[in-house]
């Protein structure tokens, strides 16, 4: 079997880094520190007092040691919790933006210029603690639609921010919530008002630059009544020896008839053949659909980071309303993954679907952790999940932690659970019919893939595949 | 076409194949019968190049060529296929983009273009109504879900679309009642030509009435114990496997 792990390996594609100078705060948290970013970012008195409240009860808590994951302690006054380049002024537009950010972003796939930026989607680019660049405003404001940085959104929109923050996510929900809290830098807000359907997909593509940073960022996405909306979180990491933390939060929020699709692809500085390096992905992402008949569907595909810890989940809360979660976590050589979803059913004839996709190679451990809870007004409320796990080789891992708390008898709950190997008879099957070695496992994989691909909008979709055979290249063989 | 010359395999250590002699000419149809154990799906595997078989002595030439130096795709990008006596479930991809992404490796390797999806549907379109099937497998996931004569028919819907130059059909008949077996068998005809070679691997005559080979061999205990015409299937249906066994020493 070793024949096939050769060919699960492939340089990270995304690894150089931007020679740009940065201005930041010192390294290390306290109180002060969070007062200066809070004034680098001018904001206002309430917010600031959210995050020193946030600060406070993170002191409290404990670094959560139930996750199937193990790395050595995390020094978070060795972290610098702001990094943003230099610029002499705020660029009012794209033509302002230093040329250097703009390059990075194209290198990554992700033109911003006028000329060259994707079209059908708007883009929102964050280096390190900042947005440089956010693409369509123009068009997007036409359709009543408001996609601003984070920090501008602060600015512009105080009275929706403050009224949706922390809302689905509170500042003291869990540690690394806590933490983001705190120090959260930018990120993007959406607002999908009234009866609105978001003529464009949107788009925040996250780049960590500057060494010895944490990325720390904030989305909030609010559909209103019968609104609806897509949007993409795209990121990559420069390849360092040290690990990089990055916690971020992710709020999303569907009154009545609202639909919100949130697709991931994740792909940050894995670390080394050895698990040198790599970030720490630790995240908290959760879905209210708080109105009747909403929907909220998360998509990921996750094949970066040295760890990933994360479980975006849906508080089915209105009635009829649906959440889904379709995910694919690719883990090769060191990496960990502990990752799945959280359906809370509160509201009558609430309907869940959980299609989870877990590919294991080299040495690394691949574990699904969901938790389907029925509460006890949920009446009539049904799940689906259905968790496959796929190995190559026979030095991983995959495991399942599968959660059911059933407090009403009228719940119809389903799960599928399957594990398989990929195997030297699979893959001579595709050889003796003229396909290389690589070839065969990244379509067998694509193919146990597929009902998460399918979720993902057309252009992304490709992204995807393409990255499962990069991060797969080279362990067959 | 192929020639092959004292060819020794192992697997695991343990000789299975002591020193095998066959030759086949182009258009010819070969079978290759013998009772269970006696080694002909591990030279139709050797052939096609499986990794889990070692060769220790002996040549496989194809066209010339040495295969038995070639990755297994390679000796199906050359024209070799083998049809296998239990195929593999691939969950989630299209007969009809597998076989897309085969016929593509190929050409690719040839230095022929490459067909672009919609171009192929016509391809295949006229690959199926050469064997007189339908599309009804063309779009369901490999195998996946397939009873065992459905995939026993994918594999000769691959060999129509591959188009190779030598199909080695192992116990491609095992397992199919009756009528599956003519459809099996009808289909293999109509892909037999001049420039294709066909051996046919089976424990049964049976197959044999349907797929008129030019001659018929038979291996046991790993060595070529007999070749001859037609007539000798029939005769080794009439007389079974234990009398050819008991002349083994005269015949080797």
């Amino acid at each position: 079997m070793t024949s096939i792990e050769s060919h699960v390996k492939k340089p990270y594609e995304y690894g150089w880094e931007t020679d740009i100078e940065s201005e930041g705060v010192p390294a290390g948290l306290s109180e002060d520190i969070i007062r200066l970013i809070s004034a680098k970012k001018g904001e206002p008195d309430w917010l600031t007092e959210w995050r020193l409240k946030a600060y406070r009860h993170w002191l409290t808590m404990k670094e959560p040691k139930w996750p199937n994951v193990t790395y050595g302690p995390i020094d978070y006054q060795a972290i610098q919790y702001y990094s943003a380049p230099k610029q002499e002024k705020k660029a009012q537009s794209l033509d302002e933006v230093d040329p250097k950010l703009l390059a990075t972003f194209e290198k990554l796939g992700i033109p911003l210029s006028e000329q060259k930026r994707l079209a059908g989607v708007a883009v929102d680019a964050v280096f390190d603690s900042v947005s440089v660049a956010t693409t369509f405003k123009g068009k997007l404001k036409e359709a009543g639609v408001i996609f601003l940085p984070f920090s501008e959104a602060v600015r512009e929109h105080p009275d929706l921010v403050r009224k949706y923050l922390g809302s689905v996510v509170p500042p003291t929900d869990n540690y690394f919530a806590a933490l983001n809290s705190a120090v959260f830098t930018d990120g993007s807000f959406a607002f999908i008002p009234k009866g609105v359907h978001c003529p464009l997909e949107l788009s925040t593509y996250f780049r960590i630059n500057a060494s010895a940073t944490g990325q720390f960022e904030r989305t909030l996405i609010v559909a209103e009544e019968g609104a609806s909306v897509s949007y993409l979180e795209g990121c990559s990491a420069p390849m360092r020896d040290e690990n990089q933390l990055h916690a971020a939060v992710v709020e999303l929020v569907a009154l009545d008839d609202a639909q919100i699709k949130y697709s991931t692809v994740q792909n940050w500085y894995p670390g080394d053949e050895e698990g040198k390096g790599g970030i720490y992905n630790f995240v908290t992402k959760r879905g209210a659909c708080r109105g009747k008949n909403s929907k909220i569907s998360w998509t990921q595909v996750e094949t970066g980071s040295a760890i990933t810890w994360k479980y975006p989940g849906c508080i089915l809360q209105g009635d009829n309303s649906i959440g889904e979660f379709y995910s694919v976590a690719m883990t090769n050589n060191r990496q960990q993954a502990d990752t799945g979803t959280k359906m809370i059913h509160i509201g009558k004839n609430t309907r869940s679907t959980i299609v989870s996709k877990g590919i294991s190679a080299g040495k690394s451990q691949n574990t699904y952790r969901g938790l389907v809870k029925i509460m006890k007004g949920a009446q009539n409320a049904r799940n689906y999940s259905q968790c496959d796990s796929m190995l190559i080789g026979d030095q991983c891992g995959a495991h399942t932690f599968p959660y059911i708390d059933v407090r009403n008898s009228t719940a119809i709950m389903e799960h599928e659970a399957s594990t398989s190997k990929i195997g030297e008879d699979q893959i001579f099957y595709c050889q003796a019919r003229g396909l290389k070695a690589e070839d065969a496992v990244s379509m067998i994989v694509n193919g146990f893939c597929k009902e998460v691909f399918r979720e993902l909008p057309m252009e992304f979709a490709v992204e995807a595949q393409n990255l499962l055979s990069i991060s797969l290249e080279g362990s067959v063989g | 076409m192929l020639d092959i010359s004292n060819l020794h395999a192992s697997v695991e250590g343990t000789e299975i194949l002591h020193g095998i002699n066959l030759q086949v000419g182009s258009g010819e149809v070969h079978a290759i019968m013998g009772p269970n154990g006696s080694g002909k799906s591990t030279l139709a595997q050797v052939i096609a190049g499986h990794p889990a078989y070692d060769v220790t002595a002996g040549k496989v030439l194809f066209d010339g060529q040495d295969v038995l130096e070639m990755e297994p795709e390679e000796r199906a990008q050359r024209g070799i296929f083998m049809a296998f006596q239990y195929p593999v479930e691939i969950r989630g991809i299209t007969n009809a983009y597998f076989l897309r992404s085969a016929v593509n490796a190929v050409r690719k390797a040839r230095g022929e273009p490459e067909y672009d999806p919609i171009d192929f549907l016509d391809v295949l379109d006229e690959k199926l109504k050469a064997i007189g099937w339908d599309d009804s497998m063309v779009n369901r996931a490999v195998n996946e879900g397939f009873s065992g004569g459905e995939k026993k028919r994918n594999e000769v819907l691959q060999m129509a679309v591959l188009e190779p130059k030598l199909a080695i059909l192992d116990e491609t008949d095992s397992g199919l009642d009756i009528d599956a077996l003519k459809t099996v068998a009808d289909a293999v005809n109509k892909l037999r030509s001049p420039e294709r070679s066909i051996v046919v691997v089976t424990h049964y005559q049976r197959l044999l009435n349907y797929i008129i080979p030019d001659k018929v061999h038979v291996l046991a205990d790993g060595r070529m114990v007999r070749s001859g015409g037609k007539e000798l299937a029939l005769e080794l249906e009439e007389k079974g496997y234990d009398w050819l066994r008991s002349r083994k020493a005269v015949a080797t």
